[in-house]
């Protein structure tokens, strides 16, 4: 077994030297009715590097990438290019292979780099201190939900409709454990949201409001005023990204008032993977917020020559040191993902951050106005980033989408299957484009949908 | 045994009596090989970028809703050849396991096959959207449900939830199953008993649950008190959280009759699968009564720490709690094809095949689960098979019991008289000479080349030091770590003061971590004019 380097001699010499006559003997614990002879049953036996990859190849060729289709799809998600070093840097066995940096002296590396993450993060969502991730967006959704009842002492958290079902239903989820009340709504199919309609649901017993930005159906729009609202009412405003490139190009959320600021970063150096792993971010435009916060934070400090290291820090908040009071039980993170996002980040920097957000916003636009030309197909959004919400005549989003797939089109997420069962939203189809997204790919959209928008309802 | 190391190359720096070495400075404060890095705050530039995009049409009409950026964002950019340099150094600060022995209890830093990688990065894995229509993933849901069927077999259990993105995750999974099954029955009850050994995620994912937690006391054999356990079971009592093998690094033997006693008084068993390496292949946990048991993809079945995650923390359920499982989860149906099971087909489908209706707690994640992790372990346990897991195990534990019966003479090892360990060795700090702490010792072992054990856990055992070799150290890999281990714990039952400065040879000397908590400096800052 290629991964097994005791020999035969090595166990013989090892088992004399603890005095055991077989390895039997090391298993005495275990009651003998539950032990199991020989290898389990129903289980292959070892293979070769060749045959694994031969079987794995089989499965990954049953899927459809990305790259090999017309790709559109986004609600959470999204295609990027990765640059080639982000792959080689997260490779290297000491980043790849490292634990969780609790030896600081032997942990620079991880440390500086989560330092550095941390401090992008945090500029990013215009915010003061970000921590060294999360899961993932939408698990950090539900943090700050829950951080925002440890500092206002109240457990009443108002959801807009646009926030991402998925992110709503995770914190619903949650909220039935602790006891958490959460006011949630339909999402509404306007141009604008109805952020006057959210304003109205937050009183006296909210701890926080949450919304996303761009929302679920792509639309960019001003949290100043729901923030001034939450504020007036001793609540704070949650802001949720699930597209970290909008950023640059529209103002941050901290720029906005949100207090705290969460999201996907799975959009930078991560890839698609089917979701997951990805990058949980978690961000407080007041440093005072710091000691609330859950999860890993890394600090600078001096090592006992003086030199500038880096350690874990304020960790009295976290699980493995207060136990059942801890701020969240959360233990190991993203780490790796936080190094591809953050070698991604460095790469692109301020300019490449403005470049990539407007060639994303300048592809999307000719992709609006594309299909706004196809009969049958409006534009929903005035305002958008890289994602808008298409409304189709004839048949329901998901048979679309489903006719487009089996013509090698990856057209969009029909918001059909976001909301199941939501009636309004079943000829919507959300549809994102990228800088990875090319004029041919607009147009074998625009052609399908004109193709089958126009085929009856059955 | 052998010459503690082969190459023969000894460190000739001498150490002065104030116990610094006494090589001359160098002007940029690199020592060879040992190079410092800047922050990329400190060498980017606004306008230096590493990606070539199209410059930025200020003319651009766009349709922001007035909400443009116009203030600077703060990042800075490097090439490519500085990002690959910063990286590079910064890596070299890094101790991991393809540099050396990683013997952190309770971790199972093992090898991380290359193979694995290579699998997860085909396009087919990695390049799909987890929204795309389920007719051209299918073979994504093959992999997770190949890879359920693998841990349903090694495990002996009903069902899995394999969305938790690591193991506190799939704690918390496992505990919210449990708390609705008991709703169910129309009272979840209020206490999760705990021992005094777990892992600090258990308390702390009880008490997100809304339980009390109380702890079990242990035997003086490291084992739970099973007479104690017995005796606080009761109406009020959800469920127990155990790690078997636990955390001393001790199979509970008696945890048939534990899961009984609790089953008995209306509970739920809920085992921390953290320690599964142990025993992968050689028991399953359905077959002790387990509930509910997380198996950390990134521990037992290799794939990578990455300093920090991502991990990711399947599920095995027993029948009793599977109608309560989160969704999404995958479901072969005889036809062959494999079923994305999201909120909207749950009812229809569990109706359909399970012969009732899902009472699913809800929602932990969006999308599937950590897909990327899915591709490695199954890579991972095809490469290993049926026997080469039982293997796995046998090797794991023989490595740990070769360790503590080639230290339990000169360390205290508190449990070593009760027999042997399972796949970790436990140590004590009795007996250190002078002031001499656990934290010394291990920073002395950094010194030597290694990554310290597991320090202070279990709470246990007075300054505990947890070994676990794992199955991937060679044999002359492990008796060089016992030659260095002795000659530390010697130096510190001799009162070895100048273990008090180490580590010496490090990138970084000891850092000042109460400086750090007081005043937290938690992002980079312009410096001031």
């Amino acid at each position: 077994m290629r991964y097994l380097p005791l020999t035969d001699t090595d166990r013989s010499d090892m088992l004399a030297k603890i005095g055991a006559s077989s390895i039997d003997d090391l298993f005495v614990d275990v009651p003998e009715v539950a032990r199991l002879d020989g290898p389990i049953r129903d289980l292959p036996m070892h293979a070769s590097e060749m045959a694994v990859e031969r079987h794995m190849k089989r499965l990954a060729g049953k899927n459809l990438a990305a790259g090999d289709a017309p790709f559109f799809l986004g609600a959470g998600a999204y295609r990027h290019h990765v640059p080639a070093s982000v792959d080689t840097v997260i490779q290297r066995g000491e980043f790849l292979t490292a634990y969780t940096p609790y030896q600081p002296e032997i942990a620079q590396g991880t440390l500086q780099m989560l330092f550095e993450f941390q401090t992008q993060v945090a500029k990013l969502y215009g915010c003061a201190v970000a921590n060294a991730s999360l899961y993932d967006g939408s698990t950090a959704c539900w943090e700050a939900v829950a951080m925002a009842g440890r500092v206002t002492k109240r457990k009443r958290a108002v959801l807009s409709g646009a926030l991402h079902p998925h992110y709503s239903e995770v914190v619903k989820t949650m909220a039935q454990f602790t006891g958490d009340e959460i006011a949630d709504s339909a999402p509404s199919i306007q141009t604008e949201p109805d952020l006057e309609g959210l304003i109205s649901r937050i009183d006296d017993e909210t701890s926080c409001v949450v919304v996303q930005y761009p929302d679920i159906l792509g639309r960019v729009s001003d949290l100043s005023k729901v923030a001034e609202a939450a504020h007036a009412k001793g609540a704070l405003l949650v802001a949720v990204n699930t597209e970290p490139v909008a950023l640059g190009s529209i103002k941050s959320p901290g720029e906005l008032g949100a207090d705290i600021v969460v999201g996907e970063g799975q959009s930078i150096g991560v890839g698609l993977q089917f979701g997951g792993p990805y990058l949980g971010l978690f961000a407080v435009r007041n440093p005072k917020h710091v000691r609330q916060m859950p999860g890993r934070l890394c600090g600078e400090t001096t090592d006992a020559e003086g030199k500038r290291g880096f350690v874990l820090t304020l960790s009295t908040r976290e699980q493995h040191i207060r136990r059942e009071k801890a701020t969240s039980n959360i233990c190991t993170n993203s780490g790796l993902c936080a190094l591809a996002f953050s070698v991604h980040m460095t790469l692109l920097g301020e300019r490449g951050m403005r470049e990539l957000a407007a060639e994303n916003h300048r592809l999307a636009c000719l992709a609006a106005d594309r299909l706004d030309k196809v009969p049958g197909v409006k534009v929903l959004n005035n305002a958008f980033f890289n994602e808008f919400t298409l409304m189709l005549d004839g048949k329901p989003a998901r048979e679309i989408v489903r006719g487009m797939a089996d013509r090698g089109v990856l057209g969009g997420v029909s918001l059909g299957r976001l909301y199941p069962g939501v009636e309004a939203l079943e000829h919507a189809l959300l549809v994102a484009v990228t800088e990875m997204t090319t004029e041919d790919d607009i147009e074998t959209l625009a052609t399908e949908l004109e193709a089958l928008v126009k085929e009856p309802a059955q | 045994m052998n010459a503690p190391n082969k190459s023969g190359w000894k460190p000739q720096m001498e150490v002065a009596e104030d116990g610094l070495h006494n090589g001359p400075q160098t002007t940029t404060g690199n020592r060879a090989l040992m190079l410092e890095e800047p922050l990329i705050f400190e060498i980017g530039k606004a306008e230096t970028t590493g990606v070539d995009l199209p410059a930025v049409d200020a003319s651009a009409a766009t349709r922001f809703g007035g909400l443009e950026r116009i203030d600077p964002i703060g990042l800075v950019g490097l090439t490519e050849p500085e990002t690959v340099r910063h990286y590079t150094r910064l890596s070299r600060q890094n101790y991991g396991i393809d540099l050396g022995f990683f013997p952190l209890g309770s971790c199972t830093m093992k090898h991380n096959p290359r193979l694995n990688e290579k699998m997860a990065r085909l396009p087919g894995f990695a390049d799909v959207h987890p929204l795309q229509p389920v007719q051209t993933v299918q073979g994504a849901l093959e992999v997770v449900n190949e890879l359920a069927h693998w841990l349903l077999t090694l495990t002996g259990m009903h069902s899995v939830a394999m969305s938790p993105k690591a193991g506190a995750h799939g704690e918390l999974c496992g505990i919210l199953c449990i708390r609705a099954a008991l709703e169910a029955r129309g009272n979840a009850r209020e206490v999760v008993l705990v021992p005094e050994s777990a892992h600090g995620t258990n308390p702390a994912t009880a008490a997100f649950a809304n339980y009390r937690v109380e702890n079990i006391p242990a035997t003086p054999a490291g084992r739970v008190d099973v007479e104690a356990l017995k005796a606080r079971l009761g109406p009020d009592v959800a469920a127990v959280m155990i790690t078997n093998p636990n955390t001393c690094g001790l199979f509970e033997p008696d945890m048939r009759e534990i899961s009984d006693a609790v089953h008995e008084a209306g509970g739920f068993v809920y085992c921390d699968g953290a320690n599964f390496n142990a025993i992968v292949g050689k028991v399953r946990p359905g077959d002790l009564g387990v509930d509910a048991m997380h198996i950390n993809l990134h521990k037992t079945f290799s794939t990578p720490h990455g300093g920090g995650g991502p991990g990711s923390g399947p599920v095995v359920l027993s029948e009793a709690l599977a109608p309560y499982m989160p969704l999404p989860y995958t479901a072969r149906t005889k036809d062959g094809v494999v079923h994305l099971i999201e909120e909207e087909q749950a009812d229809e489908f569990a109706r359909e095949h399970f012969g009732g209706e899902l009472s699913s707690f809800g929602r932990m994640t969006a999308f599937h689960g950590q897909m990327g992790m899915f591709t490695r372990a199954l890579t991972y346990m095809l490469s290993h098979g049926a026997d080469g897991l039982k293997q796995v195990a046998e090797d794991a534990v023989l490595n740990a019991n070769y360790i503590l019966r080639s230290l339990e003479d000169l360390l205290h090892a508190p449990f070593a008289d009760a027999g042997p360990c399972m796949h970790e060795a436990l140590f004590g700090d009795k007996d250190f000479g002078g002031d001499l702490s656990t934290l010394d010792l291990a920073k002395a072992l950094i010194d030597e080349g290694y990554h310290p054990m597991t320090v202070y856990f279990p709470l246990v055992v007075h300054g505990a030091m947890l070994v676990e070799p794992t199955e991937t150290e060679s044999k002359a890999s492990i008796d060089q770590f016992i030659t260095a281990f002795r000659s530390v714990a010697q130096r510190a039952l001799d009162g070895d003061e100048t273990m008090k400065q180490a580590p010496y040879y490090a990138p970084r000397r000891r850092l000042d971590e109460t400086a750090a908590a007081r005043k937290p400096k938690l992002a980079w800052e312009a410096p001031v004019g």
